[in-house]
């Protein structure tokens, strides 16, 4: 909790966007250029924000910086408490990317202000779930995205939007019932032994459960956060949901919503019982492991590009699990990276495909023939993107593959070995759709297909940038998260007693005193 | 001089670039030539690391080169680095030696495409893979060169994607490269597990903490890799697929230079095979079986281009074979001069599917002889070096090979005297198929007309032919069996404590050598009694081997099919009945139970979704205002 500059950075982060939605909501009759420049303007000096607050953030220190806390209701325990650490600045970054490249693709989208003004509140109550310390204040912000996220998919989706997001609206909200429940016994639990109501989660951390009670609120806070990911088998929401809504909208949800439930498992779940992570773990791994089987086996029976993509969401949010159970240094720094590069390469597929339609009005694979002739740029991009998400090594997505499968290698073997599998199916299902829509003679209806204009490569750009630059030196990000993924695994290895093997920290020095271990009687 | 090696990778990066920004202005053939030159640079920044190397006395010749951090997590530490020793050093002698040759080549080969300069960026991407891969100082870094070139291998056996065919053969090299990948992942988590580190040097220093059985496991697990991507049983059937490229991305990257990373690998990783005698046996033994079943269908192909294919899997068994005997040198040997001949027979078959207008039909061709004078030339010297006759590259290096295999196992020696024969037999038919003979193409087949009279490729693609003719002839001199022995002392130290020597007395050597050459001369003989004149006998070439002994076909009944229903299965039922059905079966169960609630509620999640939002609203405006004064 140290390094408190005066500037409320993180405060700034939340109410920026809420402001810029405020205004275009109050604005009326404006032409659509005003909207639009409202909307792209205030996510751009949020994203202005967010780099500030990732310069200034000291990359050697795991704890939460920028802490700014204000005690709401005393009585209550509430409080507006906000911070950040290297868990959730790179979640914040990729987030305050994505908002500004959804605004400014959305061009020719209806009703413009309620558009930026739903998407700017989107963004404000990610931003707040991802800086939230207070267990009451991420609850509303992660209530609040539900709401935003409704409207979008309702309101500028197609043709199946109606089914698809009340699918998502209750389905979502089921959980969070559990979630609200599970934080009010655990703040009640504190009380019990400290006589101070708070929902502070540092100060909750210290609260003690019996082993039962521990995993039934694990169950409680997880059950939420499995749906929102979501994890095999709460799934089914997502392919509706991804398919239906609007391009921007499938960039948001699958991209930043979906890391909420990833993120809340780590934050939340793994800081407050961390004894029932660790007794769970074999159950919450083997999920992970069929979902990710599962979604790529799926995908390949797509035929649908939105829903394979998916698909194939669903099995990269297993890797994302797998990770993170496997309580090793490389198993969640890996966890938390591809939330990141997920958030990066989904939402540049989402994008791309979007332009397809827009161009030829069908998402089928089998419909289409051809692209790579008439439109050799969208080709190439595709391809990147593609290769980025099959976990070609040089992109952003394979270094967090690679991160997660030897993490949990040195902790559950079996599990890492199944889950290898899994990047033989990821490359069957997205080679498979490229050559059905990209390879092939175009017939007479793809022949006409426009390429991507500068303003669409410019747009897409950023997504592409990060891509490969993120493959190639993410030694300034894995130094950020590292050292907050450490102080993780040490408070989970302190109250369960357990301990990763030492070459996850120490390497060689680790290894030869794995080997002294084994040799002794 | 040695600090020049970042100049090897960094001359086709160069070229990469500037042929991918500005190649369609730079057009044709001008995007050639700076490809030609970006490579041509690669070839000249190795020849002055080599030069720096010998400089040093033969047990210090290793210089590592860092770059900067990749991976840095707790006990992972991965850099982008290279370790130049004498066997990177070899390997990129050689691979950007042909190269260079072939890119020239294409020049020429490539001038009507009309996605010419496209062709030349995936080409400068690829040899930049390849020299990654095999620099790399540790194993992450030689996966990302490994990854590399499957891709760029995708990409170029799909160049011409308009085409099917060549579109789902680019995605078979893909898909089975990717099968042995999970054996390269794999073994770096194990390796990783147990020495904390996956840099080469670090892990050789650190054997004493692999068991024998992490060590065998190990090694199975890199087999297993190099099986895919050096076409070895079980995964080498995407290789004559992959023969849908364009003839110099088959001579570059599916015959001189990507299907060997597979042995480079094993070789590389010499000390942990070491550990291992089962690993070994089980390499020489896939080995052995990869180079006779791949003789026996090359001897009954249809197409110029397929039996080149199968011979090149063929001759990679060898190369595995000689691996799992321990002797690495005769394997790297064999590599080079295989990368000569064999570099040098695909560009020659291109030179003829060019003069003949895209046929590779071996019954369209024959008598090109008077036609093709150049071609036919080095198509000759190609064609002696890998049967084995004296004293071309061939015989030597295949020599060597089996004479360590005879010192090992004897079955597995004779195995690999009845594939030379067979070597020499499907050669030779091949020969007297495209150069002697009646000139097949001058009649109409079927609905095919005849074709034109065929004519002799440019000089761009000639002097690639003579310059690799030179080498398929007089490669054996890298390492005679009676002098020195120059490829056995510079490669030694790489290989100190792991080199099986076969302690074989001179004659035994020499005798071996004549059984050889033999073999070769009857090979030749018999394929010249039987093809000389006649271009068709189908009891010589059975359906079995010609369906390349049903393996495809049992793969996809066993695999492809059965996958497929699954597939289906899961999306059609599981997913959508099963899982998605109890979602809304307990959906619909708590609609009927709360029937008597409904009316006090509207129902519509619409205007939940409203009064959340304000009320949350709400919540929040009142907590920030509070914060604000406090």
């Amino acid at each position: 909790m140290s390094h408190h500059p005066g500037f409320p950075y993180l405060t700034v982060l939340i109410l920026l966007p809420a402001a810029g939605a405020l205004l275009a909501a109050v604005l009326p009759n404006a032409s659509r250029v005003v909207y639009r420049l409202i909307g792209i303007v205030t996510s751009l000096a949020v994203l202005g924000f967010a780099i500030a607050v990732g310069f200034l953030l000291q990359a050697g220190n795991g704890g939460y910086q920028f802490t700014s806390h204000h005690v709401w209701a005393k009585s209550l325990g509430i409080s507006w408490y906000v911070g950040v650490d290297g868990i959730s600045l790179f979640l914040v970054l990729m987030a305050a990317v994505l908002f500004p490249i959804v605004l400014v693709s959305a061009k020719s989208n209806r009703d413009p202000r309620a558009f930026v003004g739903w998407m700017l509140l989107l963004e404000a109550a990610c931003m707040g779930s991802f800086l939230s310390l207070d267990l009451i204040l991420f609850f509303l912000f992660f209530e609040l995205t539900l709401v935003p996220a409704y409207f979008i998919i309702g309101g500028w989706g197609y043709a199946g939007r109606a089914y698809a997001a009340i699918k998502f609206f209750v389905y979502t909200f089921f959980g969070s019932a559990f979630l609200l429940v599970g934080i009010l016994v655990v703040a009640f639990l504190h009380q019990s032994q400290t006589g101070v109501l708070t929902f502070s989660l540092p100060a909750l951390e210290h609260t003690h459960f019996s082993s039962t009670t521990g995993i039934l609120l694990f169950l409680a806070f997880t059950s939420a956060f499995a749906i929102k990911a979501p994890l095999f088998p709460f799934h089914t929401w997502s392919p509706d949901a991804y398919a239906e809504a609007p391009t921007g909208g499938s960039m948001i949800l699958a991209g930043v919503l979906a890391k909420l439930g990833t993120y809340g498992i780590i934050r939340f779940d793994l800081n407050l019982f961390p004894q029932a992570s660790r007794t769970l773990a074999p159950l919450l791994l083997t999920l992970a492991v069929i979902g990710i089987l599962y979604g790529a086996v799926v995908a390949c029976a797509q035929r649908d590009m939105k829903r394979l993509i998916a698909y194939s969401s669903l099995a990269q949010i297993g890797f994302i699990a797998l990770g993170t159970f496997a309580f090793t240094t490389q198993g969640l720094t890996g966890g938390v990276l591809l939330m990141v590069n997920h958030g990066l390469i989904t939402a540049a597929l989402f994008l791309l495909v979007g332009w397809i339609y827009e161009r030829r009005h069908t998402w089928q694979v089998n419909e289409l023939r051809g692209l790579q002739r008439p439109a050799p740029v969208l080709a190439a991009i595709f391809t990147v993107s593609m290769l980025a998400s099959i976990g070609l090594p040089g992109l952003n997505g394979f270094v967090s593959e690679f991160l997660i499968l030897s993490g949990t290698f040195l902790t559950h073997r079996w599990w890492a070995v199944v889950a290898t599998l899994g990047v033989i199916f990821a490359a069957l299902y997205l080679l498979w759709a490229y050559q059905q829509v990209f390879h092939g003679k175009p017939k007479p209806a793809d022949e006409k297909t426009r390429d991507l204009s500068w303003a669409e490569r410019g747009i897409i750009a950023p997504l592409i940038i990060l891509i490969v630059v993120l493959g190639i030196y993410p030694k300034p990000v894995l130094d950020r998260i590292t050292p907050s993924v450490n102080r993780l695994v040490d408070r989970v290895e302190l109250v369960t007693h357990t301990h990763q093997p030492p070459v996850a920290r120490f390497g060689t020095n680790g290894a030869e005193v794995q080997a002294t271990v084994r040799s002794a009687p | 001089m040695l600090h020049v090696a970042f100049l090897i990778p960094l001359f086709p990066l160069v070229g990469f670039v500037v042929l991918l920004t500005f190649g369609r202005r730079l057009g044709n053939p001008l995007a050639g030539w700076i490809g030609t030159i970006a490579v041509a640079g690669a070839f000249v920044a190795t020849i002055i690391t080599f030069a720096g190397l010998l400089g040093r006395p033969s047990n210090a010749r290793e210089f590592t080169q860092s770059y900067f951090s990749w991976i840095p997590v707790g006990g992972l530490q991965v850099k982008w680095a290279v370790l130049v020793d004498p066997l990177s050093i070899f390997m990129c002698l050689f691979v950007t030696g042909v190269s260079m040759l072939i890119h020239l080549y294409s020049i020429g080969y490539m001038h009507e495409d009309r996605d010419y300069s496209k062709f030349f960026i995936y080409l400068n991407a690829f040899v930049f893979s390849m020299v990654l891969l095999v620099l790399a100082n540790n194993l992450l870094v030689t996966f990302v060169g490994w990854e590399g070139v499957g891709v760029c291998s995708y990409w170029l056996v799909a160049f011409w994607f308009e085409r099917d065919s060549a579109a789902s053969a680019g995605k078979k090299a893909f898909m089975y490269n990717r099968i042995g990948d999970v054996g390269f992942l794999l073994a770096m988590f194990l390796i990783f597990s147990k020495v904390g580190s996956l840099n080469y040097l670090t892990i050789f220093s650190h054997t004493h903490l692999l068991g024998s059985a992490t060590a065998t496991a190990a090694v199975l697990l890199l087999f297993l890799a190099a099986t895919g991507k050096s076409a070895q049983i079980p995964l080498f059937n995407w290789l004559p697929d992959a023969m849908e490229g364009p003839t110099p991305v088959s001579a570059l990257i599916h015959a001189a230079t990507m299907v060997t990373a597979g042995v480079y690998l094993l070789c590389r990783m010499n000390p942990i095979l070491g550990l291992s005698s089962d690993g070994r046996w089980v390499i020489a033994i896939i080995g052995c079986a990869t180079a006779f079943v791949a003789a026996t269908i090359a001897s009954s192909q249809h197409d110029i281009k397929k039996v080149l294919a199968f011979s090149t899997v063929s001759q990679i068994g060898y190369m595995v074979l000689a691996v799992g005997c321990g002797a690495y040198i005769a394997a790297l040997f064999l590599m080079v001069c295989h990368a000569f001949y064999k570099g040098l027979l695909f560009l020659a078959a291109g030179s003829v599917i060019h003069g003949l207008e895209d046929e590779q039909e071996l019954a369209r061709m024959g008598a090109l002889r008077k036609w093709l004078p150049w071609t036919f030339a080095t198509f000759l010297v190609g064609w002696l070096a890998i049967a084995g006759i004296p004293p071309l590259a061939g015989f030597w290096s295949k020599g060597d090979v089996l004479a360590n295999v005879y010192a090992k196992s004897f079955p597995l020696y004779v195995a690999g005297v009845i594939t030379a024969f067979l070597t020499a037999y499907y050669m030779s038919r091949l020969f007297y198929l495209t150069f002697t003979g009646k000139a097949r193409w001058q009649e109409a087949a079927g609905d095919q007309p005849a074709h034109h009279t065929p004519h002799e490729s440019p000089w761009v693609m000639r002097i690639p032919l003579l310059v690799l003719a030179f080498c398929a002839f007089f490669g054996g001199v890298l390492d005679l069996p009676w002098t020195n022995r120059g490829l056995n002392n510079f490669l030694g130290p790489v290989f100190a404590g792991t080199l099986y020597h076969d302690n074989l007395s001179m004659t035994s050597q020499w005798v071996l050598l004549a059984i050889d050459g033999v073999i070769a001369v009857a090979g030749l003989a018999v394929a010249w009694v039987l093809w000389r004149v006649t271009a068709s006998r189908p009891a010589l070439t059975p359906a079995f081997l010609e369906r390349v002994w049903y393996w495809d076909d049992f793969y996809d009944a066993l695999i492809g099919r059965p996958g497929q229903a699954v597939a289906r299965f899961s999306a059609t039922v599981i997913d959508a009945k099963v899982i998605d059905g109890a979602v809304n079966g307990v959906a619909s169960l708590v609609k009927s139970s709360s029937t008597g609630a409904r009316r006090l509620q509207t129902g519509y999640v619409r205007n939940y979704a409203l009064g959340i939002v304000l009320g949350l609203a709400a919540i929040l405006v009142f907590m920030v205002s509070r914060t604000w004064w406090s």
